[in-house]
C-alpha cells in the first residue's frame, strides 16, 4: 500500500461558517509537505480533519488507495506532533514513547529496543526514566517527535511544533526534523504560519488563506512565481505596483517605464505588477524616485525610495555587488528584469507572466 | 450529504451518549421526579379535591408559619453579612501579610466550615445556655448575660461557622489579582486605602457576592442549629417542614410541601439576583504575577496577625469545648465536671451500630460519587453543548434544594409504588450521592478545564480506543482534583444531618443522626461523646487530605 494522502474536495463547517471551502491535495508518499497560512485559515482545520479528530462535512480523503473518512481516529495509523507536545504528564519519557507500541500490542521483547532506538534517533537517550515535567521545551519536543514516529506511521502530521520554542532553538529543531524526516522517509503533513520555516523545511508547500489553498509548490517556485498577489505579499516582501498590461506582454508603468514580460495569457487593461526588493535595482533609466531611508544590514542595505508619485518601495541591494551607499535624498532612477517579476490582473488577481 | 453518511456513527455506539443517559436517570430519577411530586403534593389537599392553594393561604394567614419565613430570611441575611465583616479583612490579610501560623489558621476555618451542623448550636449552649458553664460562673459574680436562644444566637453561630466560605472564595479572587493592576494604581497616585476600595474591592466583589450566595443558602438550609438554639418560639422554615412532616406522619405532607415549594423559591431568587450582579461585572483575570506577600514584623506582624487568631480561633472553639466536655462527669442532663471516660463507655452498641452506618452508607455513596463525579466533570467540560450545559443546571439543584426539602421530597415519593425506598439503606445513600456529588464535579471540572485536551487527543491518536484513553489517561490525571473534591463530598456526607434524620428509620441511624439525638434529649454526655467522635473523625480526614493536596482545597 502506498503513502500518499490525497484529500479531494474537503469542506469544513462550523454552523453557517464554512471553514474548508473544498481543498484538494495531493501529497506524494515519504513527501514533506506543508500547509502554509495565516492564524484562521484552515491549515489546522485540515490537519485534524486527516487525523480524524474533526468531523468531514464533505469530500474524500483517501490514504493511498484507502478511504479513511469514516476510520476512527485511533485506527488511522497516524504518527502526531502536537503544538504544546501533549507529552502525557504521568509517565515517564520511555513511557510516552512506548505507548504507541503497547496499544499496537507489539511484543515487549521489541518494544525495549525500538524505544531506545527512537530515543537515540532524537538524541535523548540519556532522559529516558525522566517525568515530563523535569524536562525543557526542547527536550519534551523531542519526546513528542520520537512518540510520533516509534509507531512507524504511514503519515506523520505535525501541528505547528515549534512555535513554542524560542528562535534559536525553533532553527534547530527544524534541521532535527527534516533530517529525521529524510532519513525515516516518512510521509509527512506540517502546519505552520511561519513562512521562513516553511521555505527551509518542505518539499512542497500550500500556501492557504480563508480555507482555499491559494498556491500549491515547491518552496522555489513559491517564492519566484507566486501565482496571486497574496502569496506575493505572505511569502518573503513584495512591492506592488499599479500598471497596464498592452497587447503582447508590454507593461506600462505610470507612463514612466515601459517593459516587455512573458506571458501565458492575452489579458489587457489595469494590472499590479509584484517585485521583491532584491530585484529591483537602480539604474540610469526607468521609475525616478527619490532615497528616503537606507539601513546597513551587513550583507546588504535596504532602501526605501519614494516614487515621483509618492509612493514608497523596498529595495535591496547586496554589498558585495556595489561600493556605494545611496544617502538619503538623492534622486534615483529605479529598475528590474523583467523575466523575474510577476503581474496580476487588477479585479481578479490571476497571474498573466508565466 | 450522502458522503457524510459513512463518517457517523449511531449514536448507540457512543459510550457518552450511555453515560449522558444514565446520569440523565438517574437525576430524573432522585431529583426531578421527587421534586416535581412535592410540586403536586403543595396544591393539594386532603381536605378538596384537585388542585388547591389552601396550603399556601395557610401558610401565609398564620403567624405561626408566615413568622418562621421571616426568622429564616433574618437568619440568613445577618450571617451573609457579618460573614462578609469576618472574612474579607481574613482573606486580606492571609494574602497579603506573613501572617504567622498561617496553616493553622487556613485549616481551622475549613474545619469549622466541614463540622457536624449542629456542633457550634450544642457548644454554645455549653458554655451560654441556661445551664452552661460560663453562665453558671457569672450567675455568681451576679451578671446574667444575654440570652443565646433565638435570633441573635442563631446568627451568631451561623456566622462562625460559615464566615470561612467568604473568606475561602475571597482569598482565591485576590490571588488572582495581577500585581501589576495595584502597582499600576499606584503608580497613578493612589494611597493604599484608596486603592483596595477602588481597584482590589470591585475587582474580587463577585467572589464576595458568590460567598455570600452559599452563604445564605446554607444558613436558609440549616436545620440543626436552629433546632437547637430556636426553642418553642424561634422557627425556621427547614424546622417547619420536619415538625409539619412528624404531626403530618401518615398524611402526606401537603403543608410540608408548600412550604419547601417557598423556601426553594427563595434560593432561586436569591441566586438569580447574584447571576444578574455578577455577569455585569465579570472581571476574568488570571495572574501573571500574583500579588507579593508583604513582610512585617514585630509588633506589626502581631497585629496582623491577632484578627485572624480570633476570628479561626472562636470559630474553632466549638469543637474544643465539645471535645472537653466529653471527658466530664454528667449527672444525665448536666456535666459535673472531673475526668473520665463513661460517656464513651457508655456509649456501648449505639457506637458500633451508627459508627458502621456511618461508613458504610458514606463510602457505599462516595463509590458512585467518584465513579459519576469522574464522567459527568467529563462531559460538562469537554462536551459541551446542550448536555452539558444541563447537567451543569442540574448540579446547581442539590446547592437551592435544602436538605430537609429532598428528605420531604423522597418520604412523599418513595413511600409508594413503584419504587419503595423509605426506611431502607438504599434512600440515604441515594441522598448522599445526590446532595455531595456538586463537590466532586465541580472540583474535577475546574482540574479538567486546565488539562490539555491534546493530551487525550495524542493517546487517541497513538491508536488507543478514545473510552480506554478516558480511563488510562484523562481519568488518570484528573485523580488529585477528583480527591480532593470527593474528601469534601465525603466529609460533608458523614456530617450530613437535615436530610438523613427524615430518611432514617432509627435502625438507620448514622453518627451524627445519633448524636443530635442525644443532645435533644438532653444526653449530654452521650451527646459530647458522640459529637466529640464525628468531629475528631472529620478533622482527621481533612487533615490527611490537606497534607496529601498541599493545602489545595475548593470549597
Amino acid at each position: 500500500m502506498s503513502n500518499a494522502v490525497i484529500i479531494k474536495d474537503a469542506v469544513k463547517k462550523y454552523g453557517d461558517f464554512i471553514a474548508l471551502k473544498g481543498v484538494s491535495l495531493d501529497i506524494k508518499e515519504g513527501e514533506f509537505f506543508t500547509l502554509l497560512g495565516p492564524s484562521g485559515c484552515g491549515k489546522t482545520t485540515l490537519l485534524r480533519m486527516i487525523a480524524g479528530f474533526n468531523s468531514i462535512e464533505g469530500g474524500e480523503f483517501y490514504f493511498g488507495d484507502r478511504l479513511i473518512n469514516a476510520v476512527p481516529a485511533h485506527k488511522r495509523d497516524i504518527g502526531m506532533v502536537f503544538q504544546n507536545y501533549a507529552i502525557f504528564p504521568h509517565l515517564t519519557v520511555e513511557e510516552n514513547v512506548a505507548y504507541g507500541l503497547k496499544a499496537r500490542k507489539v511484543p515487549k521483547a521489541q518494544i525495549e529496543p525500538r524505544v531506545k532506538e527512537a530515543l537515540e534517533l532524537v538524541q535523548i537517550a540519556h532522559l529516558a526514566k525522566r517525568k515530563p515535567n523535569e524536562l525543557s521545551g526542547g527536550q519534551q519536543q523531542r519526546v513528542a517527535l520520537a512518540r510520533a514516529f516509534v509507531i512507524e506511521p504511514s503519515v506523520l502530521l505535525m501541528d505547528e511544533p515549534l512555535s513554542n520554542l524560542d528562535a534559536k532553538l525553533r532553527v534547530q529543531m527544524r534541521t532535527v526534523i527534516k533530517k529525521l524526516q529524510r532519513k525515516l522517509g516518512i510521509t509527512t503533513i506540517y502546519v505552520t504560519h511561519d513562512q521562513e520555516e516553511a521555505l527551509a523545511i518542505s518539499d512542497r508547500i500550500a500556501v492557504m488563506k480563508d480555507g482555499v489553498i491559494m498556491q500549491c509548490g515547491t518552496p522555489t517556485e513559491i517564492y519566484a512565481k507566486p501565482q496571486n498577489p497574496f502569496v506575493a505579499g505572505f511569502i518573503g516582501v513584495s512591492n506592488f505596483l499599479d500598471c497596464t498590461m498592452e497587447q503582447d506582454g508590454l507593461v506600462d508603468i505610470k507612463g514612466e517605464l515601459k517593459v516587455k514580460v512573458p506571458v501565458k495569457s492575452t489579458y489587457t487593461g489595469p494590472a499590479r505588477l509584484s517585485a521583491r526588493p532584491e530585484q529591483l535595482f537602480f539604474a540610469e533609466a526607468g521609475m525616478p524616485g527619490e532615497v528616503q531611508f537606507s539601513t546597513f544590514l551587513g550583507d546588504f542595505i535596504e532602501y526605501e525610495v519614494k516614487l515621483d508619485d509618492g509612493q514608497n518601495l523596498i529595495v535591496n541591494e547586496y554589498t558585495k555587488d556595489t561600493t556605494e551607499v545611496h544617502e538619503a535624498g538623492e534622486k534615483v532612477f529605479l529598475n528590474f528584469d523583467p523575466q523575474r517579476i510577476s503581474v496580476y490582473e487588477a479585479e481578479s488577481e490571476e497571474v498573466i507572466t508565466c | 450529504m450522502l458522503k457524510r453518511r459513512n463518517i457517523t456513527i449511531p449514536f448507540y455506539m457512543d459510550p457518552w451518549f450511555w453515560v449522558k443517559l444514565m446520569v440523565f436517570v438517574i437525576f430524573a430519577l432522585f431529583l426531578v421526579w421527587p421534586f416535581s411530586s412535592i410540586i403536586i403534593n403543595a396544591f393539594k389537599s386532603s381536605k378538596v379535591d384537585g388542585f388547591t392553594m389552601a396550603n399556601f393561604e395557610k401558610f401565609f394567614r398564620k403567624k405561626y408559619y408566615y413568622g418562621a419565613l421571616k426568622n429564616s430570611v433574618g437568619i440568613s441575611v445577618v450571617p451573609s453579612l457579618f460573614a462578609i465583616v469576618l472574612g474579607v479583612p481574613m482573606a486580606y490579610l492571609m494574602t497579603r501579610y506573613n501572617v504567622w501560623g498561617k496553616k493553622i489558621w487556613h485549616v481551622l476555618a475549613i474545619l469549622s466550615l466541614m463540622s457536624p451542623p449542629f456542633l457550634g448550636a450544642y457548644a454554645w449552649i455549653m458554655l451560654f445556655g441556661r445551664a452552661g458553664s460560663v453562665t453558671t460562673y457569672l450567675k455568681g459574680l451576679g451578671i446574667t448575660i444575654p440570652t443565646i436562644y433565638g435570633f441573635g444566637g442563631i446568627s451568631t453561630v451561623l456566622t462562625l461557622k460559615l464566615y470561612p466560605y467568604i473568606y475561602m472564595y475571597t482569598s482565591g479572587a485576590m490571588e488572582s489579582i495581577d500585581s501589576s493592576l495595584e502597582e499600576c494604581a499606584e503608580n497613578l497616585g493612589s494611597g493604599k486605602l484608596r486603592r483596595f476600595l477602588t481597584v482590589t474591592m470591585p475587582v474580587v466583589t463577585p467572589s464576595i457576592t458568590a460567598g455570600a450566595l452559599v452563604v445564605f443558602m446554607s444558613a436558609l438550609a440549616d436545620f440543626g442549629t436552629p433546632m437547637l438554639l430556636g426553642g418553642q418560639d424561634f422557627r425556621t422554615l427547614p424546622v417547619l417542614i420536619y415538625n409539619e412532616y412528624l404531626s403530618e406522619i401518615g398524611g402526606n405532607g401537603n403543608l410540608a410541601s408548600a412550604i419547601s415549594i417557598i423556601i426553594v423559591i427563595i434560593t432561586l431568587v436569591m441566586l438569580l439576583v447574584q447571576k444578574t450582579y455578577v455577569n455585569r461585572r465579570n472581571y476574568i483575570m488570571s495572574a501573571l504575577r500574583p500579588p507579593k506577600e508583604i513582610e512585617v514584623h514585630g509588633f506589626k506582624r502581631f497585629l496582623v496577625t491577632l484578627p485572624v487568631f480570633l476570628i479561626s480561633f472562636i470559630s474553632f472553639l466549638p469543637q474544643i469545648v465539645v471535645c472537653a466536655s466529653s471527658f466530664q462527669h454528667t449527672n444525665y442532663s448536666s456535666f459535673t465536671g472531673g475526668f473520665t471516660f463513661e460517656n464513651y463507655q457508655n456509649l456501648g452498641s449505639r457506637l458500633w451500630s451508627s459508627m458502621s452506618n456511618t461508613f458504610t452508607y458514606s463510602l457505599t455513596a462516595m463509590v458512585f460519587i467518584v465513579v459519576i463525579g469522574i464522567l459527568m466533570s467529563y462531559v460538562i467540560v469537554r462536551k459541551k453543548g446542550k448536555t452539558g450545559g444541563l447537567l451543569d443546571m442540574l448540579l446547581m439543584a442539590p446547592y437551592v434544594i435544602p436538605g430537609s426539602v429532598l428528605g420531604l421530597c423522597y418520604i412523599v415519593t418513595f413511600n409508594v409504588k413503584p419504587l419503595v425506598l423509605t426506611g431502607t439503606a438504599a434512600i440515604i445513600i441515594i441522598s448522599y450521592v445526590i446532595r455531595k456529588l456538586p463537590y466532586t464535579v465541580r472540583s474535577a471540572s475546574a482540574f479538567l478545564m486546565q488539562m490539555d485536551p491534546s493530551v487525550e487527543e495524542a493517546s487517541i491518536n497513538l491508536g488507543v480506543t478514545p473510552m480506554k484513553t478516558f480511563w488510562k489517561v484523562t481519568a488518570r490525571l484528573m485523580l488529585p482534583g477528583v480527591f480532593s473534591g470527593a474528601i469534601l463530598s465525603w466529609v460533608t456526607c458523614i456530617n450530613e444531618l437535615s436530610c438523613s434524620i427524615m430518611l432514617s428509620s432509627g435502625k438507620n441511624n448514622t453518627l451524627t443522626i445519633e448524636a443530635y439525638t442525644n443532645i435533644v434529649r438532653n444526653s449530654v454526655g452521650s451527646g459530647a461523646a458522640l459529637s466529640a467522635i464525628l468531629t475528631v473523625t472529620s478533622a482527621l480526614i481533612l487533615i490527611i487530605c490537606l497534607k496529601i493536596s498541599k493545602g489545595k482545597i475548593r470549597v
